[in-house]
């Protein structure tokens, strides 16, 4: 497939924000983002965790951990969080399959864990996934990463990490490509 | 009585449509007629048959007038073109003596819409154990001719060729429902491919098949006359057939039911489907036409048997067997029978109406349409359809497996004696 | 999905995703302080048992509870059945004090079916835990799950299912699911307990167990059930074991990875010997086990979405 001109507008309406390339740097700005501010690289370093909300967070959390590994030399350990069972809008739709929830080696006891996701909207995902991350144990701290935040939050919830603030109206949507799923890298806005 | 024309009608829905009149309760003339001042009832080119004889009927009472009366199940009767009906012994008291008989013979004249003709039990209390008193029956105002422990079936041999013996010398019939209790023991359907997908606990045709070789045998033996009950399976045709061959003074009967339904119909559970036999597979009921249309089965019977709402709308097993079929008997075998090509009218007539009254030896049904004979007729519209509803049937119970279904055939008069019973009263 | 009535009902597709929620729901669970998901709170659930069973329905609780659903347990025998109250009126009376999911187990076949009729217009769920000799689809899908973590996978495994074919609803549903999952079953009885039309099942049909034993990935035991009985199915219990009977001869007959599975309760001594039952390689308690999660992504997928309008 032809490389994108960033900025263009595709026939369907699409309006692609980041390529691939941009994807790359953000995360690995994201990535020395978390290792300063958690300090992770310290001899007392508080233990951090990722944990990836599927389905595209999963991935994400994945590469900041390869890449907060490559910039500091440690090993952050990654986990998936479904939080799917915790949202208050399945009786608004079909039944919607459940993704897989698995916790980082060592737990999340104690532990500084970030939570990883694609894109920050209303913010009840977050409150999902903290209500879920609750029931798993007792975290010392919790923060949030996600790869764009896009305005129009419902709830006070706000990420510590953003890789890129994108403005949108309530009908435009943003999605995040990811290898991973779909094939290609980047961010696009419909 | 008034005379009463019927105009433009088919006698066994043969030649030219001819003109009937009735006075004094028999025919008085076939032909072209033209008479001023006499009640007409406008036929419209419909099909003429002499007036049904059901053989097999539950009217309740006495003991279940929730689910049907002698006037209701009368009414329903007429309604369905029968001018004469036999009820069955199964009541509560059973109609085991000269008692109950009586009553049920009295109440059917005062309603007069159908002859009733009460059946007798067999043994007493329908316990299978020792003879009732068959012949105080038969000789009482009831003029009891048909014997049967419907319901349950007379499985003791001795017993069953005791009753085959002792009814030669009264001229009556045993009527026999065949069943081995032993081989259905807890039994809810045909043990056939449906039971087993749904878990119901199967009712072999050799339960029946057996009971009927039987009886067939001890018929013989005896030479007494014997009618199979509500014939349901391939094999018991095949034993009718080998036995009548033989010289067996047997005759049989089939419900409209089993001419036209399968076990198809359980997959929902709906007990409405639920009845003794059970409805069985389709080369059953293929069977069971082709032996219908042969002669090998005699006749029709309805065996209607209404049921209240709550022994039928609840779980499978919990439910009572049993159909209502006298309102709808004629339009299923307009639809199994004539539809199909197995049957003309004059087959209809003969399954419907002469078999049944030659069987049960009643004089004056069943008879041809001719002058002089008595005016027990039906009218049937063979092109008409209707829609079956059990809450607009005159029964007091609605557990058809025909609701909602469109049939073929509708009854548009039934004349008793001359007298209209049901269908267009003349203004 | 409206109701769990039968297996019959379940496509491939629908199946799998519900063993695959299961399997989400043990990852879910797995390690965690608080055993218990908000997905369910504020729903009704009630267990109405016409038939005794203590596993069928502390599974039912749990999973209900786990997933913070209100579970209410129903026993015939107590209270207004033993009065004389029709099945009918006990369902529409527990669905208009506002149950929104009905867990039905009862000796008649198609109690659930009708049932799921009575209370369609109070848009209640209908859950068959046991409809007399006709289906358990929760029994089925736990036993897929259990197959499904021992071996890998369902598809293309033979497996064997033994003992009284005809009156068990178990089996029912275990051929309906296996079969749409692409497995190979083979049901093993003798004559006098095996259905008419048996052989119009998507099956194959044996009286020898030990001919068949070589070739199987898993063998399935069934109960061989007095109550149901009413005699002259086999001889006695001696020679019933002898010839179906699992015992550890049988076992080594096996292929190494084969599992054991049953349903419960067991007869030991009778369709499996004790140290069968005991050994590892019979998946029992995962089957309870399995049971639970097995449960929960039952109610998940019956409850929580949006209502259906029929």
């Amino acid at each position: 497939m032809a490389p994108r001109q960033r900025g263009a507008t595709d026939p369907a309406g699409e309006r692609e924000l980041l390529s691939a390339g941009d994807v790359a740097r953000t995360v690995a700005r994201m990535a020395h983002q978390i290792i300063e501010k958690t300090a992770l690289d310290a001899p007392s370093a508080p233990a951090v965790v990722l944990m990836g909300i599927p389905s595209r967070g999963a991935p994400l959390a994945r590469r900041l951990a390869v890449k907060i590994a490559e910039f500091s030399g440690v090993e952050v350990p990654t986990g998936t969080l479904d939080v799917t069972l915790y949202r208050d809008d399945l009786r608004r739709g079909p039944t919607r399959p459940l993704e897989t929830t698995s916790l980082p080696e060592g737990g999340i006891d104690d532990r500084l864990v970030v939570l990883v996701d694609d894109v920050l909207f209303s913010g009840r995902t977050i409150r999902a996934a903290l209500d879920a991350l609750r029931d798993h144990g007792r975290p010392r701290a919790v923060q949030l990463a996600v790869l764009v935040d896009r305005g129009h939050r419902e709830l006070p919830i706000r990420a510590d990490y953003v890789g890129k603030n994108v403005p949108t109206s309530r009908t435009e949507d943003v999605a995040v490509l990811l290898d991973e799923f779909d094939g290609r890298d980047g961010v696009v806005l419909k | 009585m008034n005379p009463l024309l019927l105009k433009g009608v088919l006698p066994y829905g043969e030649g030219d449509p001819v003109d009937v009149l009735v006075r004094d309760g028999v025919i008085a003339e076939i032909g072209a007629i033209d008479v001023d001042d006499v009640e007409t009832i406008d036929g419209n080119g419909a099909v003429l048959l002499p007036g049904f004889v059901d053989l097999h009927t539950h009217l309740r009472e006495p003991g279940r007038e929730d689910t049907e009366t002698i006037e209701t199940g009368s009414k329903a009767a007429a309604l369905g073109g029968y001018t004469a009906v036999f009820a069955m012994a199964n009541t509560d008291p059973v109609a085991d003596n000269a008692v109950i008989v009586e009553h049920v013979w009295r109440r059917g004249r005062e309603v007069g819409l159908v002859d009733v003709h009460p059946i007798g039990a067999v043994t007493v209390g329908l316990k299978g154990e020792k003879l009732a008193e068959l012949g105080t029956m038969a000789k009482s105002a009831a003029g009891v001719r048909v014997f049967s422990d419907d319901g349950h079936c007379v499985h003791d041999p001795l017993i069953m060729r005791r009753a085959l013996e002792y009814s030669k010398a009264l001229d009556v019939v045993v009527a026999q429902h065949a069943e081995e209790p032993g081989l259905t023991v807890g039994a809810q359907a045909h043990e056939g491919e449906q039971a087993a997908r749904l878990g119901l606990q199967g009712w072999p045709a050799a339960a029946e098949e057996s009971i009927v070789a039987r009886d067939c045998l001890l018929a013989l033996h005896a030479e007494a006359r014997l009618h199979i009950c509500h014939v349901s399976t391939t094999g018991t045709a095949d034993v009718l057939k080998w036995a009548k061959a033989r010289g067996t003074k047997v005759s049989a009967e089939v419900t409209p039911h089993h001419l036209l339904l399968t076990d198809d119909r359980l997959s929902t559970y709906d007990p409405v489907n639920k009845v003794n036999p059970p409805l069985r597979a389709t080369a059953d009921v293929q069977a069971l036409r082709r032996a219908l249309a042969e002669g090998v089965i005699d006749c029709v019977a309805t065996d209607h048997a209404p049921h209240a709402v709550q022994d039928k709308d609840c779980e499978w097993s919990a439910a009572r067997p049993g159909m209502l079929g006298l309102q709808t008997a004629l339009s299923v075998v307009v639809e199994a029978m004539v539809k199909t090509g197995l049957l003309d009218w004059r087959g209809v007539a003969r399954v419907m109406s002469e078999r049944p009254a030659e069987i049960a030896g009643l004089p004056d049904q069943g008879r041809p349409i001719a002058v002089g004979e008595p005016a027990n007729l039906v009218l049937v519209d063979p092109d008409a359809t209707w829609t079956v509803r059990g809450a607009e049937l005159a029964s007091v119970a609605g557990n058809t497996p025909f609701e909602g279904m469109e049939l073929p055939g509708v009854v548009t008069a039934t004349l008793l004696r001359g007298r209209v019973t049901a269908g267009r009263i003349p203004a | 999905m409206k109701h769990l009535l039968s297996t019959e009902d379940l496509d491939r597709a629908t199946a799998t995703s519900i063993l695959d929620t299961a399997d989400n729901l043990k990852r879910a669970l797995l390690g965690r302080e608080v055993r218990k998901l908000p997905t369910l709170r504020g729903r009704t659930v009630i267990t109405l048992f016409y038939e005794n069973s203590t596993r069928t329905r502390v599974s039912f609780e749990i999973a209900g509870k786990w997933m913070s659903a209100d579970v209410i347990n129903v026993s015939a025998g107590g209270s207004s059945v033993s009065k004389g109250e029709s099945l009918r009126d006990t369902a529409l009376t527990l669905a208009a004090a506002g149950a929104d999911c009905v867990i039905v187990r009862h000796p008649a076949s198609g109690a659930a079916h009708r049932l799921a009729g009575w209370l369609a217009k109070a848009g209640t769920s209908v859950v068959n835990a046991g409809d007399g000799m006709h289906e358990h689809p929760t029994q089925a899908l736990l036993d897929a799950a259990t197959l499904r973590e021992r071996l890998g996978s369902v598809e293309g495994r033979r497996i064997a299912i033994v003992g009284d074919v005809l009156h068990s609803r178990v089996v029912r549903s275990n051929v309906h699911l296996l079969s749409a999952l692409g497995a190979e079953v083979v049901l093993v009885a003798p004559p006098t307990l095996l259905p008419v039309g048996v052989r119009n099942w998507p099956v194959t049909v044996s009286h020898e167990l030990d001919a068949e034993l070589p070739s199987l990935d898993a063998v399935m035991l069934l109960r061989v059930q007095a109550e149901r009985m009413h005699g002259g199915f086999f001889p006695s219990a001696r020679e019933y074991s002898i010839a179906y009977g699992l015992n550890e001869n049988r076992l080594g007959l096996m292929p190494e990875h084969a599992v054991v599975l049953h349903p419960g309760p067991m007869l030991r001594g009778m369709e499996i010997a004790s140290a069968v039952a005991d050994s590892p390689r019979a998946a029992i308690t995962d089957q309870v086990r399995n049971g639970v999660h097995l449960r929960m992504a039952v109610l998940y997928h019956l409850l929580a979405h949006e209502e259906e309008t029929s």
